[in-house]
């Protein structure tokens, strides 16, 4: 039964074709890794490695702080040689190492072992999950081990794992699903028993139809997990809407899923717990989905964390043509960059290259109050009047009229006719209330 | 139709004598030094003195709650034309301040690192990577400084670069606060020798992104009467309390510290290209 | 700030530049645009009144084109002279000062003289728009504000001389237009005497009667009116609403006294009510923002239009309607809200 269920949302060209029907390729050890360290939201790990390390692969480089963080690791063998700033795909530059690999990609001494699942106690889980290094792999990076610790009070009864994949272009989850079904449902099985949760809900979008049946078969026999195809729409992969669709449960402005009792994980997130749990191999690797019309050969890349953007890029043929537009990420909630010497983090689920004459500019004419904004926004804002009040500096009514309650989607800048870049205006607004909320005390 | 014309008549007269009444019974006490105050004061309602604008300040003036030089607009001029009002004698001369934009970098001498697309605002656009300057400290050139200056004292280079009038700032220090890398301070409007960067990133890097930013290298230290010159973090920094020789510029390297701001000249003796309205 | 942001944004578009390698284009994200400019919505609306327009020609003849022809032209003229002269980019190519002088010359007789169509363009491009800023920014529908400026400055020109359709030239039969004979009738007689026959509703309908370039074609307005839904340029909620509001008032009043009021059937295709409500009712600057709001709207300006008709000095109400309506708008998108998802139970703040 396929279902839409929110209110709002836009139907992009998804150009998934370019990049569906590729099998996973393996990317061969590049030249040099540059690994970040804030690879999560939250608090970013401390290095506990320098400059001349030896490392193995697996091996910590830098250690959690603090509870809401998660641990970072070395995604093969080799030595460390620095550690400096460097480009990060999603801000300014960040502290990373540079390792270079030795070429041998040897394992950590109790790594890459098989272990027996059955037994393990919900806790044992959990930490196995945490000392993976295991963060949330549909772009938003939240510490996996945080997500499966709601408190007391707020009993989960329904786990959701995210196949959506609501971003055009991107097709990562999607192979994932086709070739590694029975591994993500593996890890959805250790996250239900983690969380004493009965019901498990699979959702995909019906644009990928192999994909649920692939998956459909893998959960055949598995009591309590079903396979629900959903009308595509962008963003039907959004956390709240996506508990909408799939339950009519309406996750609190201001509050999280546990509030109505659900979970939501990425079936990426899920298969990286069954390699950790099952396999002891942290997270340090994961499937980007490099295409566009501007790049050579598109591919679903299984690339290394810290693999430069420069290298991935010369692996899938390089840049064809007037590159207009790199981006990580899908291009609805991605981030354009301004280098290709930035790498690949637990969270870059693809790269988008598109082509100079075929990206949109904003030019932010006035707003003529068209109201297409309003119809599209999935978490019904006013997209207008807000920029309006933004543009005349009015943060505090900007904070009235909910700015702190956008999700970044993009629906309203997508269907602007005077090409106003809202949510530039929005992130402005935010940072402005966020300063002043900090000064107040 | 006399009728008419009584009925009016008594309805005004009525009205008016209401209004005498209310008049006398709700009057309010006002200083009247309140309003000459207010008529010395500029009436520009900057908010550089703090308040909500000249009739509060002239307000507060006059109950003795603020000082007559409380308007850094206004200047000593206005000053001594409050201190007459309020029969108080005022001793003239703070120094005066104007703003200064601490970089030169536009962009015929610095880098940009991509082509920025969005909104035309230096605080919007620091949201992307802290802007497209190659140099984080670097001026972005988006004028939100010279929109806010209730003066026009702020004029954009072609390069994309602000640029602050000594002439017409009157010291509000409304862009200080505008800019959101931080690099509008305020200095003494005497002096005229200026070290034109804020950048503390290490000399290595600030060649490779800016040909007029400083490097370090410390050769107007040891030329400028000691302690007048001082290094804070890779940057070279004034202290204006101190005199600074305007032969020091000729030292540095790069460029980087001017003897006229708006004329641009960056030597003493040597004329760069002169910007709009500037002095030669 | 916002005419020089986008002026400095096309300035700042990409240049060929010797730089070191390929310079990549940043903004926020989203990437994507479904392509839609504010020049393609107006061309739509223009599109849909085509239609009406060209019948307007057929039955008015040269004259109607004329007036088109003379409304369009100033309302360009004039948007790109006053752009120039406050300094603005000039921004006729976005086709909504065509838009407007198309949407007046349909709101004026066929007989209208050069002058007072110039007249009209000017208080409504450059008076009721760009004074307040421009596109965006005018609190009143343009194309209205000049006619009701012409309807109240030279009410002998708009309103007493309309002529018969006929096709090239005007045999200038003078006659009233339905509306006008009815209140005639009513201050005459003290009641009015309509009995409308299959074939007058018919000619009411497809146009073959009396009245402004744009109010006559019932039939092909409303044609223009649904492939502007359809197109989703504009959204049903006012149009239903207005039409069906003065519907039902007016059939309140006929149910109660049929020899004073005329029927329902009767209102609804007279005047410009279909014009108002589909292309003047909707236009988006002046207009209510969310759908309910819209609905308010064309609540308010199906009633105060009844009230004019039938209780007012003018025979037709429509176009003060929405301009009174025009000035509740912001009220109403102050008090009526689109729902925040999530927002019953929200958290408090942290």
């Amino acid at each position: 039964m396929a279902r839409k269920g929110f209110f709002g949302g836009v139907h992009p060209i998804y150009n998934k074709e370019l990049a569906s029907d590729l099998a996973i390729e393996v990317m061969p050890l590049p030249e040099k890794l540059v690994v970040h360290f804030t690879q999560n939201l939250g608090a970013p790990p401390e290095p506990v490695v320098e400059k001349g390390s030896e490392v193995k692969k697996g091996q910590l480089i830098a250690k959690a702080t603090g509870f809401v963080s998660a641990p970072v690791h070395a995604p093969t063998s080799g030595v460390i040689k620095s550690i400096d700033l460097y480009p990060h795909p999603v801000g300014t530059d960040m502290p990373a190492a540079v390792i270079i690999p030795d070429g041998k990609d040897e394992w950590l001494e109790g790594c890459d072992m098989e272990r027996d699942t059955g037994d393990l106690e919900p806790e044992a889980i959990k930490q196995m999950i945490h000392e993976g290094g295991l963060v949330g792999m549909g772009g938003a990076s939240f510490p996996t081990h945080v997500k499966l610790s709601p408190p007391e009070d707020k009993p989960i009864d329904l786990l959701v794992l995210n196949g959506a994949e609501c971003e055009p272009y991107l097709t990562a989850d999607h192979r994932l699903m086709l070739e590694h079904a029975e591994g993500i449902l593996e890890g959805a099985d250790l996250f239900a028993r983690v969380l004493g949760v009965q019901r498990v809900i699979v959702a995909i979008e019906k644009n990928k139809p192999d994909a649920i049946e692939a998956m459909r078969g893998a959960v055949r026999e598995r009591k309590g997990f079903s396979v629900e195809p959903l009308d595509v729409v962008y963003p039907q992969g959004a956390e709240k809407q996506l508990i909408f669709t799939l339950s009519r449960r309406r996750v609190p402005a201001g509050g999280l899923p546990m509030d109505v009792g659900v979970l939501v994980q990425n079936i990426g997130t899920a298969f990286a717990a069954y390699e950790a749990v099952r396999f002891a191999r942290p997270l340090l690797q994961r499937i980007v989905t490099v295409t566009g019309s501007a790049i050579g050969q598109p591919k679903n890349v299984l690339a290394r964390v810290g693999a430069t953007f420069e290298d991935i890029v010369r692996f899938c043929g390089g840049i064809k043509g007037d590159t207009g537009k790199v981006i990580s990420g899908g291009p609805m909630m991605g981030v354009a960059q301004y280098s290709l010497d930035t790498s690949v983090t637990k969270g870059t689920s693809g790269i988008v290259l598109l082509a100079r004459d075929e990206i949109p500019q904003f030019v932010n004419d006035a707003c003529i109050r068209c109201g297409r904004c309003v119809t599209v926004c999935p978490m019904g804002l006013n997209p207008s009047a807000l920029s309006i009040f933004i543009e005349r500096m009015q943060f505090d009514d900007a904070g009235e009229y909910n700015v702190n309650d956008c999700i970044e989607c993009g629906c309203c800048a997508y269907v602007c006719p005077s090409k106003r870049p809202l949510v530039q205006h929005f992130r402005r607004a935010k940072a402005e209330l966020r300063n002043k909320q900090r000064k107040a005390g | 139709m006399i009728t008419a014309v009584i009925a009016l008549a008594s309805l005004a007269l009525l009205a008016g004598l209401g209004l005498a009444l209310a008049a006398r019974v709700f009057a309010v006490e006002v200083d009247p030094r309140v309003e000459a105050i207010e008529e010395a004061l500029p009436g520009v309602n900057c908010g550089a003195c703090g308040l909500p604008g000249c009739a509060e300040l002239a307000k507060r003036i006059a109950e003795g709650k603020a000082e007559v030089d409380a308007c850094p607009v206004g200047g000593d001029g206005v000053a001594h034309s409050i201190a007459e009002i309020i029969g108080r004698v005022f001793e003239g001369g703070g120094a005066k301040n104007v703003a200064l934009v601490l970089c030169g970098g536009d962009d015929s001498v610095a880098v940009r690192r991509f082509y920025y697309n969005g909104i035309y605002d230096c605080n919007s656009a620091v949201l992307l990577f802290g802007g497209d300057k190659a140099c984080s400290y670097g001026c972005l050139g988006l004028e939100t400084c010279a929109g806010v200056c209730p003066f026009g004292a702020i004029d954009m280079l072609p390069g994309g670069l602000a640029v602050v009038d000594p002439e017409k700032c009157t010291g509000c220090t409304k862009c200080v606060a505008a800019c959101p890398k931080g690099i509008i301070k305020m200095v003494p409007y005497e002096k005229k020798v200026h070290i034109l960067c804020s950048s503390h990133d290490k000399g290595g890097r600030v060649r490779k992104i800016c040909k007029v930013g400083c490097i370090a290298c410390q050769r107007c230290v040891k030329e400028a009467p000691e302690g007048s010159i001082t290094m804070d973090e890779n940057l070279a920094v004034i202290d204006y309390a101190k005199d600074v020789p305007e032969e020091v510029a000729g030292v540095c390297p790069m460029n980087t510290i001017v003897t006229q701001v708006l004329g641009r000249e960056k030597r003493t003796g040597e004329a760069a290209p002169v910007a709009a309205g500037g002095e030669a | 700030m916002n005419e020089k942001t986008s002026e400095k944004q096309e300035e700042k578009t990409p240049k060929k530049e010797a730089a070191a390698g390929p310079r990549f284009l940043v903004s926020s994200s989203p990437h994507l645009h479904d392509g839609q400019s504010i020049a393609g919505i107006m061309k739509l609306v223009i599109v849909a009144l085509l239609p009406a327009s060209l019948f307007s020609i057929y039955i008015f003849g040269l004259h109607a084109l004329r007036v088109i022809v003379i409304a369009v032209a100033s309302a360009l003229i004039f948007e790109a002279l006053s752009q120039r002269i406050m300094r603005r980019p000039v921004r006729i190519k976005d086709y909504s000062a065509a838009l407007t002088g198309l949407l007046l010359a349909l709101n004026l007789p066929a007989t209208s003289p050069w002058w007072l169509i110039i007249v009209g363009s000017f208080f409504a491009i450059v008076v009721a728009k760009q004074i307040y800023g421009g596109l965006g920014y005018n609190p009143f529908n343009p194309a209205l504000v000049g006619r009701v400026v012409l309807l109240i400055s030279f009410p002998v020109q708009m309103t007493a001389r309309w002529v018969s359709p006929s096709r090239w030239g005007m045999d200038a039969v003078t006659t009233a237009t339905p509306l006008g004979r009815i209140s005639e009738c009513l201050l005459s007689q003290g009641r009015i005497d309509l009995n409308l026959t299959q074939q007058e509703w018919f000619d009411l309908l497809l146009g073959n009667r009396a009245g402004c370039l744009g109010e006559v074609s019932v039939v092909l307005l409303l044609a223009g009116g649904i492939f502007l839904i359809a197109k989703r340029v504009i959204s049903w909620h006012t149009p239903v609403v207005f039409i069906g509001t003065v519907w039902i008032l007016t059939g309140v009043f006929h149910l109660v006294d049929p020899s004073r009021y005329a029927d329902p059937s009767f209102h609804v295709v007279t005047g410009g009510l279909f014009i108002g409500a589909f292309f003047m009712a909707t236009d988006y600057v002046t207009s209510p923002i969310t759908g309910k709001g819209m609905l308010i709207f064309g609540a308010g300006c199906g009633l105060i239009t009844v009230v004019i008709r039938l209780f007012g000095a003018y025979p037709e109400g429509v176009s003060f309607a929405i301009l009174l309506m025009n000035a509740v708008t912001p009220l109403i998108d102050r008090y009526v809200k689109p729902k925040v998802f999530g927002a019953e139970k929200r958290k408090a703040a942290a």
